[in-house]
């Protein structure tokens, strides 16, 4: 029926203009990476119940990626960052 | 006269009478009154038929739990089943039919299944209809559905309009009753935002069905000032005929609101129905207290219902239930409804206390019966009496009606949706609502409170905890006397022994104690097993009445604490919520928007037949006066195209305006194909590969100057590649300076093909298009003649000489228009959709019939492609891996059937010749399939295993869906103009 995400762009908006592609956690390997580092990151994800970090793209907003943690057993909501200041960020550390 | 309207009394308008009509017959109610209360004035007790038994059935309480007085409200489109009579707002001219019978209400056939009911109990679905395994689908279902159901669904269209709407506040109030009125007084007074939704049409809760003085008023006057000085605070939203049904995350909560339920011919400047999402910073939940039946034999006869019930039509809307009533009870609601009754005159018969004894005393002069139980009820469509024991004898009681009390249950729904499980109390005897935090708190008699003084006073301290914790300053109210209270508590009694009729315990979905004892015994005892063995608890009323009953008996049964039998699930609902409702303004075209291009004017008047491409509307062909069928047109509208010039609609295609110093480098890593060095005024065609190294889509993008692109993707891709662009850049590559929007729905886009295209287009174009000057592959802004700027592709998707023409969408048409004058000496023509699949058929140009999703660049014969040299690009690291390279995977071929006439579909399997259709034969498929009017055979494009090296092999097309089997000679996948002669021109 409805839920909310903060968009850091847009301020808080109903979950319906948003699509979820899923955890944000796996990297994207260099292209000398192992086969092995490929496999993982397109097909192998985690499942994981609890808190997780998750790309939500504000497909009915500003279309800009973000990165939503939060439980999805309760939903409850963390932090929500553009995708691309989370990528500088652990690109940073 | 047994049930009927006192001289005086009630929160009805006596003044205002309102005409209605039950079963086809006129009766007459007053302002106030909701249809069951106008029914029972009206002597009119029984309502309907049980859903499985078709028992006669009258309303068992006062309110939305009601399980049997079940009507359909209103006609024709209007009508609308399974309405409960007991929150029907009665208006003038209301028409009202009861269910579930035929052919009447007092004589009904399928009375006949009472009869039946040893076959009928929990389970008969599984144990009685087994065999033969035949019968079931075609008579036995048939049959029960027939015989058991509720109301019936209005086929036509609903004429009414519905909308959506969302809320915010700091303080949602649910439920209008004492609690609810105080908590929202007093959030009200400290300034906060507040909703205080009720389901009823009239705010009060149970200050307007009971006897006590609140401030020295009736109860129904205080409540009235309460809500006057609610109404008068800009701060406070009053919602009544709003249910709130859900709680779902973030603190949003689902209601509807009923806007013109209550009226014969709603306003079309309104709509009937409002669904509500409220998002609140908190919530108090003040919805009462269900007062829970008692399960005795015969429990279910009209004339037998909850004490609140008969209070409650007595004392709000000035109805006696009966004549002479009779009270069971196990608790202090039984003897307060003796002394209301006695109190307006009306014959108490007798107080009927199952318990041994206790501190209540019936008004003076009514017989009480202590330790006694209720084990039969007289009489069909109303009891005329009863039968109880005691301490082994029997004796019968006359009444015609009985008001029974079995204790309380908090109403705790909403707390327990997103997945908390109420709580036991051994002390109150009842499942308490849980903990959820301070951001949803129960007051009143929703937390378990029991007077109507405690109320007041919960509701208005949670509303000052909350208020505070909020940062508003709240005072507390002024508290105020109330007189006349009662003790509401009560001993358990879940079941009354001895029983000599069926004992109800769902009273909608007609399920027995004796069910719940089968569950038991046959090994459904989990409650969520016995609840789907029995149905106990799945009517529409979701078990309102029945669920907490079931808990207590399927404890005694086991011997154990309700505690350890827990309640199922709740789930929203939390009543029945329309579809009109849900679907809002969502119906037909807005259900389902239709897109139409900027071009679709022009398509309409050249005669199109469209067809429909998700949302999109494309012209598919263009008849002509004498053409039979689409193929002639289409087979007229290729040989035009080749031979002369047509003009076709592209608009839907994609289009990414892509900007900025690093859109080169961008391009290049999300295409699979170098774009470099793609120059100024070139476009090129791109294939974008997914991580996985499959095809994603393609398109050609052009460079229109040093930093700006525009990219084209198809029709179907459009969304998915803005938003896999928007991903690569904003996830993968934040640092590349380039920026891009959608201009898909800003251009009109048509291609004009043919031999003739450049004589026609220099006739709308200022600009020098001869070859030297506008090659094949250039791309660049152009002028109209008349001045409009304008964008020009040579780009082909034909094989002919071929421009594309964008133009603003609003003058698209206008444009469509000179360029088919521009080539009517030429012998233009307009086509569609299935001539452009033919032509690129005929020339081996792929769509996404051809890139399924499983294809790779190699195996549609671009592999060439592939700009390996590239550090990196989107797929390309998969793209090499062991399978994707494999020598027998499918690639694309032609095919041409021996027998030219013969027909090849897409879809049909290929196998070698002689070889038995099977999966481990199968030889690949046929991708796309037409008849070429420039070969004047069918041809195809295929996916044939090691296809590229099986040129000139004789294979069999097969397709076994409409029994066909031709043979066929693979070839090159290109059967026009192989040296592209005619491109570069
Ligand atoms: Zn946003």
């Amino acid at each position: 029926m409805a839920s909310l995400i903060t968009c850091p762009h847009c301020g808080t908006r109903p979950k319906e203009e948003f699509t979820i592609r899923g955890d944000a956690a796996p990297r994207r390997p260099g292209s000398a990476d192992r086969d092995e580092a490929w496999y993982a990151y397109v097909y192998i994800r985690d499942n994981p119940k609890g808190r997780i970090l998750e790309y939500w793209h504000h497909a009915g907003g500003c279309r800009r990626w973000l990165v939503v943690d939060r439980d999805n057993l309760t939903h409850e909501v963390f932090g929500v960052v553009d995708a691309a200041d989370f990528q500088r960020t652990e690109a940073a550390e | 006269m047994t049930s009927y309207r006192l001289d005086a009394g009630g929160a009805i308008n006596r003044a205002q009478a309102l005409s209605f009509s039950f079963d086809g017959r006129n009766y007459k109610g007053l302002q106030g009154d909701t249809l069951a209360s106008a029914l029972l004035a009206n002597d009119q007790m029984l309502m309907g038929r049980s859903f499985k038994y078709h028992r006669p059935r009258g309303p068992v309480t006062a309110g939305s739990s009601e399980p049997n007085a079940l009507l359909t409200i209103g006609s024709g489109a209007r009508s609308e089943p399974n309405a409960r009579a007991t929150t029907v707002e009665l208006y003038q001219g209301l028409v009202a039919a009861s269910q579930n019978r035929w052919p009447s209400l007092k004589h009904d056939i399928g009375a006949v299944n009472s009869l039946l009911s040893p076959f009928l109990g929990a389970g008969f679905y599984y144990k009685t209809f087994m065999w033969p395994a035949a019968f079931w689908e075609k008579l036995y279902e048939p049959l029960i559905r027939k015989a058991a159901g509720l109301g019936k669904l209005a086929l036509e269209a609903d004429p009414d309009r519905y909308e959506k709407a969302w809320a915010h506040c700091d303080l949602l109030v649910i439920g209008a009753g004492p609690a609810g009125l105080m908590a929202a007084l007093v959030a009200g007074r400290a300034g906060l935002r507040v909703i205080l939704a009720d389901e009823g049409f009239r705010p009060g809760g149970s200050l307007l069905s009971e006897s006590v003085s609140v401030a020295g008023l009736a109860a129904v006057d205080y409540a009235g000032g309460l809500v006057s000085e609610l109404s008068s605070l800009p701060n406070v939203t009053l919602m009544p005929r709003t249910t709130v049904f859900g709680w779902y995350d973030d603190m949003v909560f689902g209601a509807v609101e009923r806007v013109q339920k209550h009226v014969a011919s709603p306003s079309p400047e309104l709509p009937v129905e409002r669904l509500w999402r409220i998002v609140a910073k908190r919530a108090i939940l003040a919805s009462g207290a269900e007062e829970r039946p008692l399960v005795f034999g015969g429990n279910d006869k009209p004339g037998v219902m909850t004490a609140t019930a008969a209070r409650t039509y007595l004392n709000r809307y000035g109805v006696a239930v009966g004549g002479k009533v009779a009270v069971f009870t196990n608790g202090g609601s039984g003897y307060r409804t003796a002394a209301d009754l006695a109190a307006k005159g009306v014959e108490v018969t007798a107080v009927i206390d199952a318990r041994a004894q206790s501190a209540d005393v019936a008004p003076a002069g009514i017989r009480v019966i202590r330790n006694a139980g209720v084990v039969a009820t007289n009489g069909r469509h109303r009891i005329d009496g009863l039968l109880l024991e005691r301490a082994g004898f029997e004796e019968v009681i006359g009444c015609d009606a009985l008001a029974m009390s079995g204790g309380w249950s908090p109403i705790v729904h909403l707390m327990c949706q997103r997945g908390t499980k109420p709580v036991w109390s051994e002390e109150s005897q009842a499942f308490l609502a849980p903990n959820v935090g301070n951001s949803f708190v129960a007051a009143g008699s929703a937390a378990g409170v029991e007077t109507i003084s405690e109320c007041l006073r919960d509701g208005a301290a949670k509303a000052a905890s909350l208020a505070s914790e909020l940062g508003f300053a709240a005072h507390g109210a002024n508290l105020p006397d109330v007189e006349g209270e009662y003790d509401a508590s009560f001993a358990p009694v879940w079941y009354v022994p001895g029983a000599k009729d069926k004992a109800f315990v769902d009273f909608q979905n007609d399920v027995a104690v004796s069910d719940l004892g089968a569950a038991q015994r046959e090994g459904f005892r989990h409650i969520e097993h016995t609840k789907r063995y029995t149905t106990v608890g799945m009517a529409t009323d979701q078990g309102k009445l029945g669920n907490v009953n079931t808990a207590g008996i399927v404890a005694a049964m086991r011997g154990v604490s309700p505690a350890e039998i827990g309640t199922t699930t709740f789930r929203p609902f939390y009543t029945p919520v329309s579809f009109g409702a849900l679907a809002g303004a969502a119906q037909g075209e807005h259900g389902a928007p239709v897109r139409t291009s900027p071009l679709h004017g022009w398509a309409k008047k050249n005669g199109a037949s469209f067809v429909e491409a998700g949302l999109w509307y494309r012209s598919a062909w263009f008849a002509r006066d004498g053409e039979k069928n689409w193929r002639e047109s289409v087979d007229r509208e290729v040989l035009s195209v080749r031979a002369n010039a047509g003009l076709c609609d592209v608009s839907t295609l994609g289009k990414i305006e892509i900007f900025g110093a690093g859109a080169a480098e961008f391009l290049d890593r999300i295409y699979c194909n170098g774009f470099l060095k793609l120059p100024v005024g070139k476009a090129r065609y791109g294939l974008m590969l997914r991580e996985d190294g499959i095809v994603f889509d393609d398109g050609t993008t052009s460079r229109l100057g040093e930093h700006h692109y525009v990219m084209t993707t198809t029709t179907a891709y459009a969304t998915d590649v803005m938003t896999h662009m928007e991903f690569c850049a904003q996830t993968f590559w934040p640092e590349l300076d380039v920026r891009f929007v959608s201009v898909s729905d800003q251009w009109a886009q048509m291609s004009l093909a043919g031999p003739k295209a450049r004589i026609i287009m220099s006739r709308v174009v200022q600009d020098d298009l001869s070859d030297a000057a506008f090659p094949f592959l250039a791309a660049r802004a152009v002028t109209l003649r008349g001045g409009l700027k304008a964008r020009l592709f040579r780009i082909s998707f034909s094989g002919e000489l071929a421009y594309e023409l964008a133009v603003p969408a609003g003058y698209g048409e206008a444009v469509a228009d000179a360029i088919m004058e521009a080539g009517r000496d030429e012998g233009i023509c307009a086509y569609g959709v299935e001539a452009l699949n033919v032509l690129r058929i005929e020339k081996g140009f792929i769509t996404h019939n051809e890139l399924d999703g499983r294809t790779t660049a190699d195996d549609v014969g671009l592999g060439r492609m592939m700009a390996m040299q590239k550090p990196d690009f989107i797929g390309k690291r998969l793209s090499t891996r062991f399978g994707l390279t494999a020598a027998d995977r499918l690639q694309l071929v032609g095919l041409k059937p021996v027998e030219p006439e013969k027909q090849i579909n897409a879809g049909a399997h290929l196998l070698k010749e002689a070889a038995k259709p099977s999966l481990a034969n199968d030889q690949g498929f046929v991708s796309s399939a037409c008849y070429s009017p420039a070969l004047g055979s069918f041809i195809a494009l295929a996916m044939l295993k090691s296809g590229r090296e099986r040129v000139g092999e004789r294979i069999v097309v097969w397709d076994a869906l409409r029994g066909m089997e031709v043979p066929a000679d693979v070839c090159a996948p290109v059967f026009v103009d192989a040296e592209n002669a005619k491109l570069h021109v």
